[in-house]
Formats: structure tokens, C-alpha cells, sequence
């Protein structure tokens, strides 16, 4: 079997589902004849035709609403944003309608919204944000992003099958970055449950998406230079979030730090951290701490993207207090 | 108000101030002698020679400038992407040049407008040093590209998302309003643009209120990949009027006299307390969304079409030369002069310094210090020094 990127790991699944489910269908800007800003949906149309794979004028709220209104029907709408920042032009319709309509209604809307997202690409303030805070506020939103083709994949299949809106981010930096060989059979992997990334004994750093690599990296480092012993755990879904899977790394190494891309205050880490608190308070030798991107929206220049987002470097520094502590 | 030197030879240069002689008949003029003096009136638009030459060499630079960041890019000294506006030089051009800098209008480019910032007097040495994300660009190489602005020269920076600067825009003007000031905004959105929810319910608000604004719809026939007849099921933007209740117009987007006309009249309405005009420009985007798009979902033949049929810079320079008022080479001194600016321009843009990764974190609010210096980047100082802003950029009533 040869290795398959992220991106092609995610096209197979849109493909596949396609092929498999005659009620899925995908709707965004650009995503037809021209597959995409980033050919994530690139011979969909060519095979699926235009009915299946619909070009939408550049109306996000219309995309994400016309999506809910054929969930309720029966079908299983896939939507892309051109970019997820775009995804905030759909905010009231994922928040107030698409989240509420099945405790409220008692009406389905098993729906995806995906797009590229995150940073280290250029993309300045407004094609590089990681949105995902803004929606794990909302009960009735289920939250994925993947850090690695295969889940990419397995997640993808996972959220067209489920009952409920599923958010699934991708990161544009992965996209071409990242290759592995697939199973070959219907890989399916199940939203809510965190994926242990590195096993370890002295320390686990907690967090998803691209920085799951950066704290691989950082984990090689301190293993090499301080004969550190450092847990990664990919949590993969965010909401629902594995915390079980969180509670027994903490059990483990009695040391947490949390990574994440996104801006600080009113960032994911903070939950965890909460959850953490709550289930596990007496198992910590240390307080929880957390490497983030500075709150700040993010700039473009080179330098200065490279100073706010968390860096290898900074995962290691916080790791080497942390371990200390 | 700064009357800033737009860096154009044209000293006191700036609009004819609402005198027209729009109304002498064609004819008349095709008997008279050319002349040659810089006052001379256009019958039909109304412009003077100087203008007209003006209107030429903003066109000029809008199209050297970009071929010079084609360069730069292709250097990869461009940071992120490059968007082009071959081909549609005319209707930012000829639209900004309708509006009074001298009253304080303002407008409120997109991506492919980058030829009404000039005319507002952004400089090619700004324009680059954006691109290239210098620490010394207008916004410290916080944002990309043309995504900047200037309150005292009249432009307000974009964002990306599609459609925002129309709320935006309404709200400025509601603002002239409010004050009683005798001031016109002008706002461009793309054909793929109107579909946003932001440009319908900016749009309607600015029309309930009779805001003094002048929307222009740039219909270069494609949102990205996407044709016009995806975007709209209407028969042409220009119907959209008239279910707003506002005054609309439809031009030759790559005739930039008739851009400039059909705008004079807008922003004269706006003035006069007419209120919103929406003006479909027809135009066409000759090269791809961005310089990374090989457009190949463009039917064989059309670019090349437009390019050799309907170049607005060739259009223009052919229609100057038969005025005979116009010899070819003040043309070509022109086209000299906006390359020597650029080649200045980029040398400067070039040679000045990236920002440092600590000015990051200053200048999100109002009062600093605003953002926590992260605690594991603890040791590293903050470059404090660079909220302020670029010098001459400021707010209108400061
Ligand atoms: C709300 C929103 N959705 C999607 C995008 C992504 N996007 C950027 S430019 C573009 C096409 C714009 O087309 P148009 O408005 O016709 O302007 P043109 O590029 O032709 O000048 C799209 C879809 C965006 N910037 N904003
Ligand atoms: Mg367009």
C-alpha cells in the first residue's frame, strides 16, 4: 500500500463515503471543477457529477443552513469552507440553529463543516485561525482535529456517519507534510476517544493538531538532552473530550502540560485543565501549565508568526520547568 | 486634512472640483483644434488634459507596480500570495478618480483595487514593503498585501472576509451624515462578494439611510474558479438596485473615462443628498484568483481575447493618442516615470528590516501594555516602541 498525505487521506474518505452512502453530498466555494482551494476535493465532482458536488455562490450561512435543512431531510450534506476563518460567517447558523435543532426540534442535522485551518503557513490574521474554542461553548456541536493522515481519514468517515454536526478542522500545514500507509479496510475511528501519541514516564504533554508534532519533537529533545521520559497525548476530538484517556496519562506521570495553537485566554487548555482539576487534582506534582500562541490576532511577517505560535523550543523550555517544578 | 504629495509630478493636482462641461456636444469638439495646454477639457468626461494624462499614469503605475512584485515574487520575496489586477486597471483607477480628496472622500478597496489606493496616494514603497512584510510596511507586517489603510489619505484597509467592508463603509458615511460633512464613500466589492450576507445587509442599511455611498460591484466574471451565472441568478448586478430602492448605473469597467463618468455621477448624487448609487463595473480578470491559480477552468481562448481586444491601458493610451491633444511620447515619459518610482521604491522596500518577533504582542488595544509577555518566553524583551503608529497615519480628526 503506498503512504497517502493527509490531504489524500481525506479525500479518500470523502470518496468513499460518497461511493458508500448515496445521501452524502458536498457543497462550497470552488470545490467542483476546480477541486478546492487546496484540491482537497479534487475528482469528486468529476465522478460524483455536479449534483453531488455543488459549486455555492460565497454565502457560508447559506452553505451551513442549506446543509442543515437537508440533514433534517435525510441526506448527509459535507460543507467546506474555503478557509475556516470563513466559518465565523456561520456562526449563527451553527450556533443558535444547527446546534439546538435536535434538543429544541428533535430534528437530526448529521452534517460535517471541514476546512483547512491553522498557522505556520503565512496565511496572516485571516487564513490561519483555529477556531475551535469558539464552538466547544456550544452544547450540541461535536468537535474533531486530526494530527495525522490515518485519523484524518477514520475521523472524516466517523463524522459523515454521525448523527450530529461534526466540526472537522484540518490543518493546511499537514496537508502535504505528513504521509503514512493506511489500513486497508474501512477505517472508521470514533469521535471522542484521544489517540497516545508517545508513551512516557516523567511528564505528558496534552494537546492536537499540528503542535501534536512540535511536542514530539520537543519529547525526542528531552529524552536526548535530559534523559527525559515525555508523554504525548493527541486528543484528536475535542468535544466530545477523552477524559479518561486524560485522567490516565495525568495517573501516570503526575505532570501535564498543555500545547495548543490557538490564542490563550479562553483556549481549550483552560478546560482541560479545569477537567483535570476536577477528576484528578490529588495525582499532580505540579501545576498544570500551558504553551500557547500569544493572545494576539496572528500577524503575517515571518518573524513575527514565528514568535506568537508555539515553537518546538518553547515546548521544551516549559517541559524543563515543568519537570523541575 | 493632509494634502499629502501623492509623489506624482502633478503638483496641485486633484479633480475638477464639480465643474463639467459634460453637457457641450461631442461633435463640437471633434471640429476644434487640439489643444494642447493642461486645461483643456474633455467634452465628454469633463476632465482636463492634465487629468486625463493623470488618469493614464495612475493606470501605468498600477500596472508596472505589480509586474515589478511578479518579480519579487517570483524571487520569493514576496511573503504569502500576489494578487493581480491586470486587465482591470481602469475601473479602480477610473472610480477612485471620481471621488474629492480635497472634501475628504473615502474608499475601501478589495484585493484587485489596488489602483484606487494609488489614487487615494498610497505609495509603491508602501505597497511593497506590505508585500514583503517589512517591519517598517504601514502595518508592521501585521497584515498582507494591499490590507491597509490611511484615514487622512482616504482608503480604509480590507479583510478578507468577503463583503465586511460594506457595513464598514455604510457606517463611515452614516458618519458624514451625522456630522453634516460634505463627504462621499465608495466601496468595492467583487461579483462573488455580493453573495455575502455582510453586503446585503450592509447595502440595505446604507440605502434606509440614505448614506452618501457609492458602491461598486467589479464584475470580472469570475469568484475564483466560480462564473458569474453560479453566483447569481439575476440577468446582471445592476438589477440588484432596484430591490434595494437605490439609483444604479452599469459601465465599461475597461473604459476608465466612462468609469469615471458613470462614478462622477454617483458620488455627485451621494453629495447632493441622493444617496446610494450601485455600479456594476464590467471588467474582466485576466490572470488567475491569485498567481498560484493556472485558471484551468477558463474556456480556451477567452483571456487571450480579452487581452488582445479589450486591454484597458491599450485602450486608453489609443484613445489619448486620437484625441490629438496627446503625443505618444508624453506617454512614454509617463510610462518612465512611474518605472523609475518603482525602481526607487523597491530598492528602498527591499533593503528596509523585517519586524522582530517581540513587536507582536503590542498594539492590540488601546492602552499598553496590552498583551502578557508569554511566561516561557520569560527573558525576552517587548518592542513597546512600535505601537505607535507609522508617522502620518492617523485618524481623521486627530
Ligand atoms: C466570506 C468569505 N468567504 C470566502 C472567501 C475566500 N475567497 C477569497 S477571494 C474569493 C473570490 C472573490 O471573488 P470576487 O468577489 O468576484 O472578487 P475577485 O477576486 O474576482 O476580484 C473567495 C471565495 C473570503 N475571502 N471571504
Ligand atoms: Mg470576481
Amino acid at each position: 500500500m503506498p503512504e497517502v498525505t493527509y490531504l489524500e487521506a481525506i479525500r479518500q474518505a470523502l470518496f468513499e463515503e460518497m461511493e458508500r452512502d448515496p445521501s452524502v453530498f458536498c457543497l462550497g466555494e470552488d470545490i467542483g471543477a476546480y477541486g478546492g482551494a487546496f484540491k482537497v476535493t479534487e475528482g469528486l465532482q468529476a465522478r460524483f457529477g455536479e449534483g453531488r458536488v455543488i459549486d455555492t455562490p460565497i454565502s457560508e450561512a447559506a452553505i451551513v443552513g442549506a446543509a442543515a435543512g437537508a440533514a433534517h431531510m435525510g441526506m448527509r450534506p459535507v460543507c467546506e469552507m474555503q478557509f475556516i476563518d470563513f466559518i465565523s460567517c456561520a456562526y449563527d447558523m451553527l450556533t443558535n440553529y444547527v446546534a439546538t435543532a435536535r434538543y429544541r426540534a428533535m430534528l437530526p442535522c448529521p452534517m460535517v463543516v471541514r476546512g483547512p485551518s491553522g498557522g505556520y503557513v503565512r496565511g496572516g490574521p485571516f487564513h490561519s485561525q483555529n477556531p475551535e474554542a469558539a464552538f466547544l461553548h456550544t452544547p450540541g456541536l461535536k468537535i474533531v482535529y486530526p494530527a495525522t493522515a490515518s485519523d484524518a481519514k477514520g475521523l472524516l468517515k466517523a463524522a459523515i456517519r454521525d448523527d450530529d454536526c461534526v466540526l472537522f478542522f484540518e490543518h493546511k500545514y499537514l496537508y502535504r507534510r505528513i504521509k503514512e500507509t493506511l489500513p486497508a479496510t474501512d477505517h472508521v475511528v470514533p469521535i471522542g476517544k484521544a489517540r497516545l501519541a508517545r508513551e512516557g514516564r516523567d511528564l505528558s504533554i496534552i494537546t492536537y493538531a499540528a503542535t501534536v508534532w512540535k511536542a514530539l519533537e520537543a519529547a525526542e529533545q528531552l529524552e536526548r538532552e535530559d534523559g527525559l521520559s515525555i508523554e504525548v497525548l493527541d486528543l484528536r476530538s475535542l468535544l466530545p473530550m477523552d477524559d479518561d484517556a486524560i485522567v490516565a496519562t495525568v495517573r501516570k506521570t503526575n505532570r501535564v502540560l498543555i500545547v495548543h495553537e490557538d490564542t490563550r485566554t479562553g483556549g481549550i487548555a483552560g478546560e482541560i485543565t479545569a477537567r483535570i482539576n476536577e477528576r484528578a487534582f490529588e495525582w499532580l506534582d505540579a501545576p498544570v501549565l500551558r504553551v500557547t500562541a500569544a493572545d494576539v490576532p496572528l500577524p503575517y511577517a515571518p518573524p513575527l508568526e514565528d514568535f506568537v505560535l508555539p515553537q518546538t523550543a518553547d515546548i521544551v523550555r516549559a517541559a524543563r520547568q515543568l519537570a523541575r517544578y | 486634512m493632509g494634502t499629502r504629495a501623492g509623489g506624482s509630478s502633478n503638483g496641485g493636482r486633484r479633480r475638477n472640483g464639480g465643474t463639467t462641461t459634460a453637457a457641450q456636444p461631442a461633435a463640437g469638439a471633434a471640429m476644434r483644434a487640439p489643444d494642447r495646454t493642461d486645461t483643456a477639457r474633455d467634452a465628454q468626461s469633463g476632465l482636463s488634459r492634465a487629468q486625463r494624462l493623470e488618469l493614464y499614469y495612475y493606470m501605468r503605475l498600477t500596472r508596472s507596480l505589480e509586474e515589478r512584485l511578479v518579480n519579487l515574487y517570483r524571487q520569493t520575496k514576496v511573503v504569502g500570495g500576489l494578487f493581480r489586477s491586470l486587465g482591470q486597471e481602469a475601473d479602480a483607477v477610473g472610480s477612485a478618480y471620481a471621488l474629492d480628496r480635497s472634501k475628504g472622500d473615502i474608499l475601501s478597496p478589495l484585493i484587485r483595487n489596488l489602483g484606487s489606493m494609488l489614487v487615494q496616494g498610497a505609495r509603491p514603497a508602501e505597497i511593497l514593503r506590505q508585500y514583503m512584510a517589512k517591519g517598517d510596511s504601514p502595518t508592521r507586517g501585521r497584515e498582507l498585501n494591499i490590507h491597509y489603510g490611511d484615514l487622512v489619505r482616504g482608503f480604509i484597509g480590507q479583510i478578507s472576509h468577503l463583503g465586511d467592508m460594506v457595513p464598514v463603509m455604510a457606517g463611515v458615511t452614516l458618519s458624514f451624515k451625522m456630522r453634516g460633512q460634505d463627504r462621499v464613500g465608495l466601496v468595492y466589492v467583487g461579483d462573488g462578494a455580493t453573495s455575502t450576507g455582510a453586503f446585503h445587509e450592509g447595502l440595505n442599511f446604507a440605502a434606509v439611510q440614505r448614506c452618501p455611498l457609492v458602491v461598486v460591484v467589479e464584475n470580472n466574471g469570475y469568484a475564483y474558479s466560480t462564473p458569474v451565472a453560479k453566483q447569481t441568478a439575476a440577468a446582471q448586478f445592476l438589477d440588484k438596485a432596484a430591490g434595494y430602492g437605490i439609483a444604479g448605473e452599469r459601465a465599461d469597467g475597461n473604459d476608465v473615462l466612462a468609469t469615471y463618468q458613470v462614478t462622477k455621477r454617483a458620488v455627485d448624487r451621494a453629495r447632493a443628498g441622493g444617496g446610494v448609487t450601485l455600479i456594476e463595473l464590467l471588467t474582466y480578470r485576466r490572470k488567475g484568483h491569485a498567481e498560484h491559480d493556472n485558471q484551468s477552468y477558463v474556456p480556451p481562448g477567452e483571456i487571450e481575447h480579452w487581452e488582445r481586444e479589450n486591454d484597458p491601458l491599450d485602450r486608453y493610451s489609443r484613445a489619448l493618442l486620437a484625441s490629438g491633444d496627446v503625443d505618444s511620447q508624453e506617454l512614454a515619459a509617463i510610462d518612465a516615470r512611474a518605472q523609475q518610482e518603482i525602481d526607487a521604491a523597491a530598492a528602498d522596500a527591499e533593503a528596509a528590516p523585517m519586524p522582530v518577533g517581540p513587536d507582536a504582542l503590542v498594539g492590540v488595544y488601546a492602552d499598553p501594555p496590552a498583551a502578557e509577555m508569554l511566561w516561557f518566553r520569560s527573558g525576552v524583551t517587548s518592542a513597546v516602541a512600535v505601537h505607535e503608529r507609522p508617522a502620518g497615519w492617523g485618524t481623521h480628526d486627530a
